[in-house]
């Protein structure tokens, strides 16, 4: 299933930065790692567009970057927000109604968790528990931890970060 | 010249506890109180007392300073460095004694250590390679390309008994031997194991952030030794200090000659790459790692052709964990029998572990081969917090066992640890107290397992999850007799059928917690009970009356709203509302609240 995204922004400037990466570790033997990764610190994360140019300039399928990809956890396929926010859906959390401000912000959002924003400001994740069960419900953006959250309060929230 | 020396750890573990800020506050306070020519700071590696950072030694007089804090640099740079005066206050409270403060050489902690592969550690500045000439670094390299051959090479490393530290204990001079023949004939590589993924190890880390020059140097000499001009070195990219001091190093060793064409003028050429992994946990497997460095998903093939035949871009290979690494140099500069010496018959020389959990000096430590697991425990790490009893020690994380206290006096050694059912493993060493549930802690190694299982193998992929859906229905208090059958089975099904280590030792933590504590098993699934009181499903929390004065505090932190009753008299907590969070016990002043 298609994910939403904000839609891919890459900068012809990206692009150079990308092909000068590439020709300067294609000849390394097994560099397409180093050159996904190079593309990650780039980009921030791997679009299928950037996969397109790694595979195309290295003459190899999409599949096998894309398998590459895939398969380790550091490489992420979708962006993150600028503003990263975690809901807790540990058990404290959950039965003090987390899930209903999860499902709240999905809506302010128009997203589903794993999902960012279209202008790229925020993402949405389900956290396990952050310890702060004596706050529940909770949940963080970026560093900053928000407790005894209410469903109301939560366009509040998020309009200090427009 | 200095007179004095301030040894300031820049390890991961001090770095999150701002060693890094003390450095720069050290640096300004000597140039404000006008030491700067006399006082020389050094950022160093990990000293292994991670449980006391930020930490920093004051040298000639070995003064530890523990817990340091920004505040108390004033004073201790013009008591202690323009004044002479140590700072006693301050000092780690195990060196003060009446009369001085002792050596740290003579502590509880350090006094059963014996440092080989840690010996530069906390020692010298990783980022400086003269300091590692500056304590015979590069010698040993020097001695094998002038004065051994690569089969004498060999031989010692044979003769000294070294045994691969990352786990199973192969022997490293046979792994050499294996991959020697056809020499300057084929391609072949050296490569260094530095993807230590164990939860609660960090010993590789901490040589690569303390000594990388060890790493280099010990890869150059095997490189001489099998016929090999070109190294990898794949590491974690979760270790950003050693993967920035890597790069320090093998940029000084090049402009130094050390790697490189021609090495000491002996015709030797040898250079090293880094590659850094990215998250896969099945990639500290050897067969798994090469295929990463190859560039493709890390799944391992299988064995045999066995790398030293078939390995990396399909050459001979040989492939060596940090801390293997880290012994060679010494080997070589003070010969096989002075290292065969230590340790016990089939286990030679020290070992590292990282010493975590349930334990007062939560750090790194280097012991003599045959140390008991008693002396590790109540004097090396200073004994369980809290008066809590001793259950069980963890090593070898996910692929490992535990060892309970009735084998508290076994010499830890590879052969020892693997007949109780453990085993030794890359050296991470978690103690665990009668808090804590075998059960849950069986089940937590298997999420992990069936989370960085790489999938290709039925056996692992399916097999741990089943064995992971089992363990989580006993938790719950939900299994029966049969499953711990079913359990029992599905594990040595796995053990005997996976296709790499990761699968094969991922049923070790249950078939080794089954061994030993099969009676919590039996009190999860016919009494319904967890004994540590550790499983939510299977206790209840209650007040004692007796106890309860009617603070209101419990009732206040309970996130549920499960405590009522009213001011000065005992609370009660409704059980159909309580979600076992545990707020109210922690807050409580009176330990009126219980798990039953």
């Amino acid at each position: 299933m298609e994910k939403q995204t904000a839609s891919f922004q890459g900068t012809p400037r990206q692009e150079q930065e990308l092909l000068a990466a590439i020709q300067e570790l294609r000849g390394d033997k097994g560099c397409l790692m180093p050159i996904m990764q190079r593309a990650q610190e780039i980009y921030g994360y791997l679009p299928k567009e950037v996969q397109k140019i790694i595979a195309d300039q290295l003459e190899i399928p999409m599949e096998k970057v894309y398998g590459v990809a895939t398969f380790y956890s550091q490489f992420n396929l979708y962006p993150k927000g600028k503003y990263q926010i975690s809901v807790c859906l540990g058990t404290a959390c959950y039965v003090k109604g987390s899930g209903e401000i999860y499902n709240k912000l999905m809506e302010l959002l128009g997203i589903k968790g794993g999902e960012c924003t279209p202008d790229g400001k925020f993402s949405l994740d389900a956290c396990r528990c952050v310890g702060a069960c004596g706050l529940a419900p909770v949940m963080m953006i970026n560093e900053e931890v928000y407790g005894r959250l209410t469903v109301e309060e939560l366009p509040g929230i998020l309009e200090k970060y427009k | 010249m200095y007179r004095s020396h301030v040894l300031v750890c820049g390890g991961t573990g001090c770095t999150s506890s701002g060693s890094t800020q003390i450095a720069e506050k050290l640096i300004s306070e000597i140039q404000r109180q006008g030491l700067s020519k006399e006082v020389a700071v050094v950022k160093t590696g990990c000293h292994g007392l991670c449980a006391l950072g930020p930490i920093m030694i004051v040298y000639p007089e070995a003064v530890f300073y523990s817990m340091v804090k920004l505040e108390d640099i004033p004073e201790i740079v013009e008591e202690h460095l323009l004044k002479g005066r140590p700072v006693e206050r301050l000092v780690y409270q195990e060196t003060v004694e009446s009369g001085g403060i002792k050596s740290l050489k003579d502590t509880d902690f350090y006094r059963n250590q014996h440092r080989i592969a840690l010996r530069n550690c906390g020692v010298i500045n990783p980022e400086n390679i003269d300091e590692y000439i500056g304590t015979r670094g590069y010698e040993a390299l020097g001695k094998v390309l002038t004065e051994m051959t690569p089969d004498q090479v060999i031989q010692t490393i044979l003769d000294s008994g070294l045994r691969g530290r990352g786990g199973a204990g192969f022997p490293t001079g046979m792994k050499w031997k294996f991959a020697s023949g056809n020499r300057g004939n084929v391609q072949k590589y050296v490569c260094c194991n530095a993807d230590e993924g164990d939860p609660g190890a960090f010993m590789d880390r901490s040589v690569l952030e303390g000594d990388p020059h060890v790493v280099l140097e010990a890869m150059a000499i095997a490189g001489y030794a099998i016929g090999a001009s070109q190294g990898y070195i794949y590491v974690r990219a979760e270790y950003p200090i050693a993967v920035e001091r890597l790069k320090i190093a093998l940029a000084q060793a090049r402009e130094y000659g050390l790697l490189g064409k021609d090495i000491f003028g002996s015709g030797f050429d040898f250079d090293i790459d880094l590659r850094l992994g990215a998250g896969a946990f099945v990639c500290g497997e050897e067969t798994a790692l090469m295929t990463s460095i190859e560039g493709n998903r890390g799944e391992p093939r299988p064995r045999p052709p066995f790398p030293a035949v078939k390995g990396l871009f399909e050459s001979p290979t040989i492939l060596n964990n940090v801390e293997t690494y880290a012994n060679i140099p010494q080997i070589i500069l003070n010969g096989a029998d002075w290292f065969a010496s230590m340790g016990t018959e089939k286990s030679k020389g020290t070992k590292v572990f990282a010493l975590g959990g349930k334990i007062n000096n939560t750090g790194l430590v280097e012991i003599p081969m045959g140390t008991t697991l008693r002396t590790v425990i109540e004097e090396i790490g200073g004994g369980i917090p809290n008066g809590k009893r001793f259950k069980a020690a963890q090593t070898g994380g996910p692929s490992g066992g535990c060892i309970p206290a009735e084998h508290m006096d076994i010499p830890i050694d590879y052969d020892n640890l693997l007949s109780i059912g453990s085993m030794m493993g890359s050296g991470g060493l978690i103690v665990m107290d009668e808090d804590n549930c075998m059960v849950d802690i069986a089940k937590f190694f298997l999420e992990f397992t069936v989370d960085e299982s790489c999938g290709k193998c039925t056996p692992c992929r399916i097999g741990t999850k089943r064995m992971y859906e089992i363990l989580d229905k006993i938790t719950k208090g939900q299994g029966t007799l049969a499953d711990i059958d079913k359990l029992e089975e599905l594990a040595y099904y796995i053990k005997d059928n996976a296709l790499c280590g990761l699968g094969q030792t991922a049923p070790n933590p249950v078939l080794s917690t089954l061994r030993y504590f099969r009676d919590e098993y039996i009190a999860h699934v016919v009494d319904k009970k967890c004994p540590a009181g550790v499983c939510k499903s299977l206790l209840t929390y209650k007040i004692d009356p007796e106890k309860c004065k009617g603070c209101t505090l419990c009732a206040r932190n309970c996130p549920a709203g499960a405590i009522s009753g009213s001011v000065k008299e005992p609370h009660v907590i409704d059980p159909a509302k309580c979600v076992k969070c545990g707020a109210c016990m922690e807050k409580c002043r009176f330990n009126a609240i219980y798990k039953d």
